[in-house]
């Protein structure tokens, strides 16, 4: 007899279209901005034109007087309705220094964008009319542009701190004091390099947008916010303006993009609610794109002085990093903590001893502040290491490749307990790296580079390498305890299966691109055997998924999709009492299979889900004390993070005539363990390398000296478009995690990890002839061209 | 990004158009593809009272061999520029040029008589017009005069239309069996040029004009001279900043500008001359 496996084949790990789509194509997709709400005020916001100012006087009445005003306010006129300052959830030592920052300035603006006064008015055009009749006083005062300008408080932005340096986070590890010196003195090679990481701007396509509707009767609020984090945001408003949580709710309806920007609590959210509170009518703002790029958030924006030791063989022996971040005017959500979510990973996948040294401070300026910003802190670590790598490599006359092999961890090393104390979970960086090395011909574009680079040449072709560790899925909750973070880390999931056999899951984590409806319904359809049309995935709206702890970090497949078959499983669990007690057999004689319950042996004797779930809903005959329905709720707090990993590799010819860069290849092999759809990670890894480009080859935040900022526009912003990035070249490898039942781990942001320090060690490789050994990001046809002629200046 | 207030006109015809204009003075302004006047009001960089809407004039939306020159209409799109047979044949630099101009969608809207008009030195179409020798004709209420493309830009978008005059067709020569090419150099597809560079030769004959090298389009006339002398390519490339005032941007610093001007005049006048 043969048995045939007549059962269908998992959805998991099949290349399923999202759902998401269809609305998000054809513009059924509704954003916060596209909500009707009637009667509802619109409020404007007047920012500072100065990057450091005093605010002498705000006269509002000429903007109250305008015809359909509704009421014009200056930071005075509001400051009683804040019961604390706007929060700062991260404060990454106790004697932080963090000025009490409120969502209008009343006594000093911070950056150019900070808001001084509002205007409520009947529609858009007249709010925003009327901010020109708003007449404000100031007195400028220096601004303070430049970080290492900041850290000598020539000019103290912040009087009642005395100093504009926030905080000094230091990682040392214990035991080892005298060891990093003692390597440094012993080692045959070092490196020391400062890299600038500089700041840029998320430019979400949708910009904020916000809608704040108070209930008629008993004070209940609700905040329609593009919003990565409803959970949070409602925790958090409910404390800054003392409303009782249980009376507000928020929803982040269709969000076009975060990147980070949106995982934050923004004055304008508590100015609407508070507003709206105030004037019992609904109150909304929709954010202008030149107002995004001073009012949202920006990333990065750091020094990094990096130094590494290592023997004669290249083996690493030590690192030692400085770090000076830049926080902006203000501390906004978790701006403190962004560069030490990178800290410990500045020895990359490398495995060095005991000997490691970080230090980073936080310092005041008067520019935008900062925040997430897709890796954060992440990206800022590998760029360091794997550009030091490069350097080392050069300095030993070596191929960057080889000395990666000489000092990756070994796979046999895994679970890896790292000098920090974290355990790196799995991976295997030599084989990672090797395939991306043969998809990219690597020893081919080394010979052929042979032959083009010679003297004289006007087109130098440069291949780059990054290999990269990511540190994500945020988080086990102890760990985010150590290190001062406000919050846990773990996520909510309830799966419920209905009457009629449809289920319905209720995730903690709030999508805004990423795909969670197609994701979380191939879960729970592999673990019900059911078809993952029959799922439906409720989100982001407190009062239907009121636990959560939102999406950023790539935490949500391996927190909240874990969380998801954990709730699946326990529903199983409960599904099979009713069975056996319907089957009049044992528990432990039952298999589930396909979505059906059968008496192991007795093929005929069989329950399927969907009848089952009937019978939890009638509760007609079920086991003595077995309560009726079919759900369950879990909680999951990861044990540890994910630890996804890859290796990039670019390949780049540069016109030395004009210092034009173009990618000629990129490779990217990125391990993030089991995938659920490798379509959506195909996505995820895409979208991320174009942003790690934008920064190598793009994007910065250009300020002049009075800390305007000079790039403000998308014409003048440059975000590439399709027409600006090459096809990339998608390998994986897969190790899965083994800290969690699904086995994955993050992807979004392990893209831009890998791309920014993998094009610039190209642009580098390729200049090397000319003797150009570092340039600032982004690598323009200028900044080239200046490195070109300053190396040959140098030579002459 | 919302503009401050204005009334808008719609006008059916050119005679149409130029009356409305006059009728109401100078804060009215043409509105033809939108591109460059909607961003600069939506800016708040500029305001006019009334917008004449001449983007429905359709007899003035034509491609013809005129004999000597081809007649282009004002309100001719750039996608219908680019795609011309008439222009691929006699005048292949300008069709080329029409498909460099931002994006495909900038392409379906904007017009060439718009692009002129709002004389933006960084602009594509009236560099490559000025090299071809081109002549524009304006019409107004005293009638139509013809202006040639060297008389016709005065500064930062200013040029020698009045207020009161409507730009109605741009005349280039034909050019058989001239060699041509037009380098842009930006750093995305999308973007206007950094610099860029308008070249054609034939015979002993040259013409490059050079897109964003100062407040005007510049036309480059030491380097054909110096063609014209004999001087041999990358010679005559080295002056091909010389009539050019060019400004230091985020992009590019002035020194940047003239030597990439200097590249890229070589580049064009190698490619012009296979
Ligand atoms: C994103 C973007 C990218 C772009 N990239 C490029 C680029 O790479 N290269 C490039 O060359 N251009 C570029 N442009 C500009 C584009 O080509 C414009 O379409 C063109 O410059 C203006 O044409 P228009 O028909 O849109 O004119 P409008 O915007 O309608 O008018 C421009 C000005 O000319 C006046 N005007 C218009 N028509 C007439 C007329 N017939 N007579 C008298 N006055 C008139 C108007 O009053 C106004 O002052 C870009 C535009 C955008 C929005």
């Amino acid at each position: 007899m043969t048995v045939t496996d007549d059962r269908p084949a998992s959805v998991l790990g099949t290349r399923l279209l999202r759902r998401e789509d269809p609305a998000l194509l054809t513009g059924e997709a509704k954003y916060a901005n596209d909500l009707n709400v009637p009667g509802a005020l619109h409020l404007a916001v007047l920012r500072s034109p100065y990057a450091h100012a005093k605010i002498l006087s705000v006269d509002v009445s000429a903007a109250a007087e305008l015809p359909g005003v509704v009421a014009a306010y200056s930071g005075t006129d509001l400051s009683g309705l804040w019961a604390s300052p706007m929060p700062s959830a991260w404060a990454v030592t106790p004697d932080m220094k963090n000025p009490a920052h409120y969502p209008l300035a009343s006594t000093k603006a911070c950056y150019v964008g900070d808001g001084v006064a509002c205007v409520l008015a009947t529609s858009e055009t007249i709010a925003r009319d009327a901010l020109e009749l708003i007449d404000v006083q100031y007195e400028p005062l220096p601004a303070v542009v430049d970080l290492e300008d900041a850290l000598s408080d020539r000019v103290v932005i912040h009087d009642e701190l005395g100093t504009n340096s926030s905080y000094t986070w230091d990682l040392k590890i214990e035991g080892t004091e005298g060891q990093v010196a003692q390597a440094f003195a012993d080692a045959a090679y070092t490196v020391s390099e400062r890299f600038i990481q500089q700041r840029l701007i998320p430019m979400a396509m949708e910009p904020r947008a916000i809608v704040a509707v108070p209930q008629p009767f008993g004070g209940d609020m609700t905040l329609y916010s593009s919003t990565q984090i409803p959970h949070i945001l409602k925790v958090m408003t409910a404390l800054t303006l003392g409303i009782p949580e249980h009376q507000m709710r928020v929803v982040a309806p269709s969000v076009g993009g975060g990147f980070g920007s949106k995982l934050d609590v923004y004055a304008e959210e508590l100015l609407c609610v508070a507003l709206a509170r105030k004037h019992k009518v609904p109150v909304r703002w929709n954010e202008e794109r030149g107002e995004n790029a001073v009012a949202t958030t920006h990333g990065r924006g750091q020094i990094q002085y990096v130094e590494l030791a290592a023997d004669a063989s290249g083996k690493l022996t030590a690192v030692r990093i400085r770090i000076v971040a830049d926080m902006g005017g203000y501390q906004q959500l978790i701006t403190a903590g962004i560069p030490i979510l990178g800290a410990f990973l500045y020895a990359g996948v490398y495995d060095i001893p005991h000997a490691y040294d970080f230090s980073c401070t936080g310092v005041y300026t008067t520019l935008t502040p900062t925040d997430a910003y897709r890796g954060a802190g992440r990206p800022e670590a590998t760029y360091a290491i794997e550009r030091a790598m490069d350097v080392l490599a050069d300095t030993m006359g070596i191929d960057p490749m080889d000395l990666r092999k000489r000092n990756f961890i070994a796979k046999e090393q895994f679970p890896y307990t790292a000098f920090t104390g974290l355990v790196y979970d799995s991976g295997d960086h030599l084989k990672a790296a090797e395939l991306a090395a043969e998809m990219a011909d690597y020893a081919g574009i080394r010979a052929k580079q042979a032959t083009q680079n010679v003297p004289g040449a006007t087109k130098l072709l440069g291949i780059g390498q990054a290999s990269y560790f990511e540190m994500c899925g945020l988080a086990p909750s102890r760990v985010l305890a150590s290190l001062n973070y406000s919050a846990g880390g773990w996520e909510a999931a309830t799966v419920r299966v209905l009457p009629t056999n449809k289920v319905q899951v209720v995730t903690g984590t709030a999508p805004h691109g990423q795909g969670h409806e197609t994701a979380w319904s191939m879960i729970v359809a592999d673990r019900l055997g059911i078809s993952p049309d029959d799922v439906d995935v409720l989100h982001s709206d407190t009062a239907i998924a009121p636990l959560g702890l939102d999406t950023y970090g790539s935490r949500s497949l391996p927190v909240g999709g874990v969380a998801i078959a954990m709730a699946c499983d326990k529903v199983i669990d409960k599904a099979k009492k009713i069975a056996a007690h319907q089957l009049e057999a044992n528990e432990d004689d039952l298999d589930f299979a396909g979505g059906s319950f059968t008496v192991k042996g007795s093929p005929d004797r069989t329950m399927p889900l969907a009848a089952i779930a009937f019978e939890a809903f009638t509760a007609h005959n079920l086991p003595d004390g077995l309560e009726p329905n079919l759900e369950a709720q879990v909680t999951y707090d990861p044990p540890n993070f994910s630890w996804p990993f890859g290796t990039h590799i670019c390949t780049v010819e540069i016109d030395t005539e004009t210092g034009n860069v173009e990618v000629l290849q990129y490779v990217a092999v990125d391990d993030c363990g089991n995938q659920v759809n490798p379509l959506i990670v195909e996505g995820q890894v895409h979208g991320g390398v174009v942003q790690g480009m934008a920064q190598a080859l793009y994007e910065e935040a250009v300020y002049d000296t009075d800390g305007n900022l000079k790039n403000a526009s998308l014409a003048e912003y440059l975000v590439p478009a399709a027409s600006d990035v090459p096809s990339i070249t998608l390998g994986h490898t897969i190790t899965p995690s083994p800290t969690n039942p699904l086995g994955v781990k993050g992807i979004g942001e392990a893209g831009t990890i890998g791309a920014a320090p993998a094009v610039m060690n190209a642009v580098i490789d390729a200049l090397s002839g000319l003797g150009v050994t570092d340039m600032p990001m982004p690598a323009s046809p200028h900044n080239v061209w200046k490195a070109i002629q300053a190396a040959q200046g140098a030579s002459k | 990004m919302i503009p401050a207030a204005f009334e808008y006109v719609r006008a059916g015809s050119a005679a149409e158009a130029i009356s409305l204009i006059g009728q109401h003075g100078d804060e009215a302004k043409f509105l033809a593809g939108g591109h460059s006047l909607l961003p600069l009001m939506k800016l708040r960089l500029a305001a006019p009272s009334v917008l004449v809407d001449i983007g429905r004039v359709s007899d003035l939306s034509y491609i013809r061999d005129a004999g000597d020159h081809i007649a282009i209409g004002a309100l001719t799109r750039h996608m219908d520029v680019e795609n011309s047979a008439v222009l691929k044949e006699h005048a292949p630099l300008l069709a080329h040029a029409a498909s460099h101009v931002g994006d495909p969608q900038v392409r379906h809207r904007g017009t060439i008589g718009g692009s002129i008009a709002h004389a933006d030195s960084a602009s594509d179409l009236p560099a490559t017009t000025l090299a071809l020798g081109a002549t524009y004709v304006a019409q107004g209420p005293n009638g139509t005069r013809e202006i040639a493309a060297t008389d016709f830009y005065h500064g930062f978008l200013q040029s020698a239309l009045a207020a009161d005059e409507m730009l109605t067709e741009i005349r280039v020569p034909k050019m058989q069996g001239a060699g041509w090419s037009f380098q842009k150099f930006n750093r995305r597809a999308q973007d206007w040029a950094i610099v860029g560079v308008a070249a054609w030769r034939r015979n002993g004959d040259s013409g490059v004009a050079l897109v964003n090298m100062g407040s005007t389009p510049i036309l480059a006339t030491s380097v054909a001279s110096a063609l014209a002398g004999g001087a041999s390519v990358s010679d005559a490339a080295q002056l091909a900043a010389a009539e050019a005032d060019p400004q230091n941007d985020l992009n590019a610093s002035q020194e940047y500008r003239v030597h990439l001007a200097k590249v890229l005049v070589r580049r064009a006048l190698e490619e012009a001359s296979k």
